[in-house]
């Protein structure tokens, strides 16, 4: 492999200098599962490396404070879905962390590196954007929340700072309950990239939140405030049209290997209308 | 900030102290530095599974962690399942089902499959495909596999 230096920070504050001092011939080290294969094949030629996962208050912990579960930068997709918080208040991000790679990438990659790494096809995006995940970042100048669909920026950007780090995500626990699900297509089930990920969010007041990604730049938030598509009464041929329009911003790539543009803009109904199904249902049951 | 790193791992068992250089994966190490060749280097990018060794108990693919990632962890190769040349219940139920045809995939479902058994004593087929969904077969061998494992479920190997 290419040579690189290697720094083992054991604090934010260190981990910043050593951003300051390097810039952009620094790169941030969590999980790896990205990074190593990068570095591997050349596509980033970082001077240093900085590895993350010394430092204590990344380390692998998820805490609830002050109505929100707080998910450490160092914690990985295994650790989320064996949490019996995040299971309770967010069934879908569980579904969404079950789906990363295999058991060997989920027990290696992180959430918070899931979302920095900016890739469109990302599958923690749609649930942590359906349940309003605050970034929560550092910086010299002190610590910053940043809504994350501020922070996912296109394709490898997010809206982080040439020395900033993510330290945590958080996720507030909403007081009325929001019935979500997730579900992707691939072209077959593990270790593949999804041509869709969706996640479909409802709540008692008639609220949908619907965000996807994989078929444009970045994953999309969109909500629906008339109330059709959360109300169980509604039927499919109402709902089709609302359905439509919030997937009028999707524009897949037109040179993907994994599925063709026409394809994939022809399912995001389907999906959605599936996990909308899911979604009202889980609502119902938690009445 | 060094080339190289003296890292302290505990390698089947056994603690070691060694220098390595940084920008080395943990399965170069083991291979290469360590002689250990039981564990296949393979598509190198995390989807094979080839290379799956146990971190601290967790099954993880070496060829994306850095060699000094490990540095105060126990590692466990396939070197490590057998004793004093007495293969395990694992490798004992691969053999009697005729789980390895060119065998090179088996290092790693056997990682796999035996960290799905300390976890999960009692499987259930799902449990068998989930836990070794992440390790690739080109011969496709995979009913074999799939029933050497469940065999040293209830058989406990010879």
């Amino acid at each position: 492999m290419q040579s690189f230096r290697y720094a083992r920070p054991t604090t934010v504050e260190e981990a910043i200098a050593l951003l300051e001092e390097h810039g952009d011939q620094a790169k941030l080290l969590a999980g790896g599962t990205d990074l190593v294969i990068e570095l591997r094949n050349r596509w980033r030629q970082p001077k240093v490396v900085i590895d993350l996962k010394r430092i204590e208050e990344l380390r692998p912990s998820i805490r609830e404070e002050d109505g929100r579960l707080v998910i450490t930068a160092g914690t990985v997709m295994a650790e989320i879905s064996a949490d019996e918080r995040v299971r309770r208040h967010f069934p879908a991000l569980v579904e969404a962390a079950d789906t990363v790679g295999s058991i060997q990438i989920r027990n290696r990659a992180t959430l918070a590196g899931n979302i920095c790494n900016g890739s469109p096809a990302a599958d923690t995006a749609p649930p942590l954007l359906v349940y309003g995940a605050l970034m929560v970042i550092a910086g010299a100048s002190g610590r910053r929340r940043v809504p994350i669909d501020e922070f996912i920026v296109g394709p490898g950007k997010v809206a982080l700072g040439a020395a900033e780090l993510v330290t945590a995500i958080e996720l507030p626990i909403p007081e009325q309950p929001v019935a979500a699900a997730y579900t992707r297509m691939t072209r077959r089930h593990g270790t593949d990239l999804a041509s869709i990920t969706l996640c479909c969010g409802v709540d008692a007041t008639g609220t949908t939140r619907l965000a996807y990604g994989s078929v444009g730049p970045r994953a999309l938030l969109v909500i629906d405030e008339t109330g059709v598509l959360a109300n169980p009464a509604a039927t499919d041929e109402e709902k089709a049209p609302v359905l439509k329009r919030m997937f009028s911003a999707a524009s897949p790539s037109p040179t993907s290997m994994r599925a063709g543009p026409e394809y994939r803009v022809a399912m995001l109904p389907v999906l959605g209308a599936r996990a909308l199904r899911t979604a009202i249902e889980r609502l119902s049951s938690t009445k | 900030m060094n080339d190289t790193l003296p890292i302290e791992v505990t390698v089947n068992g056994r603690l070691r102290s060694f220098d390595v250089a940084v920008n080395h994966t943990l399965l170069e190490v083991l291979r290469d530095d360590l002689g250990l060749t039981g564990t296949k280097e393979c598509c190198v990018v995390g989807e094979c599974g080839a290379c799956t060794v146990l971190v601290d108990g967790t099954p993880m693919n070496s060829c994306l962690m850095l060699a000094v990632e490990v540095d105060g962890s126990e590692v466990m190769t396939v070197e490590g399942l057998g004793l004093e040349g007495k293969l395990d219940r694992l490798q004992e139920a691969f053999l009697d089902e005729g789980a390895a045809q060119c065998g090179f995939c088996i290092p790693g479902q056997l990682m796999s499959a035996h960290a799905l058994l300390a976890q999960n004593p009692h499987p259930t087929v799902e449990d068998v495909n989930e836990a070794l969904a992440g390790n690739l077969c080109r011969c496709a061998g995979y009913q074999q596999i799939r029933a050497a494992v469940l065999a040293a479920v209830q058989g406990g190997g010879r």
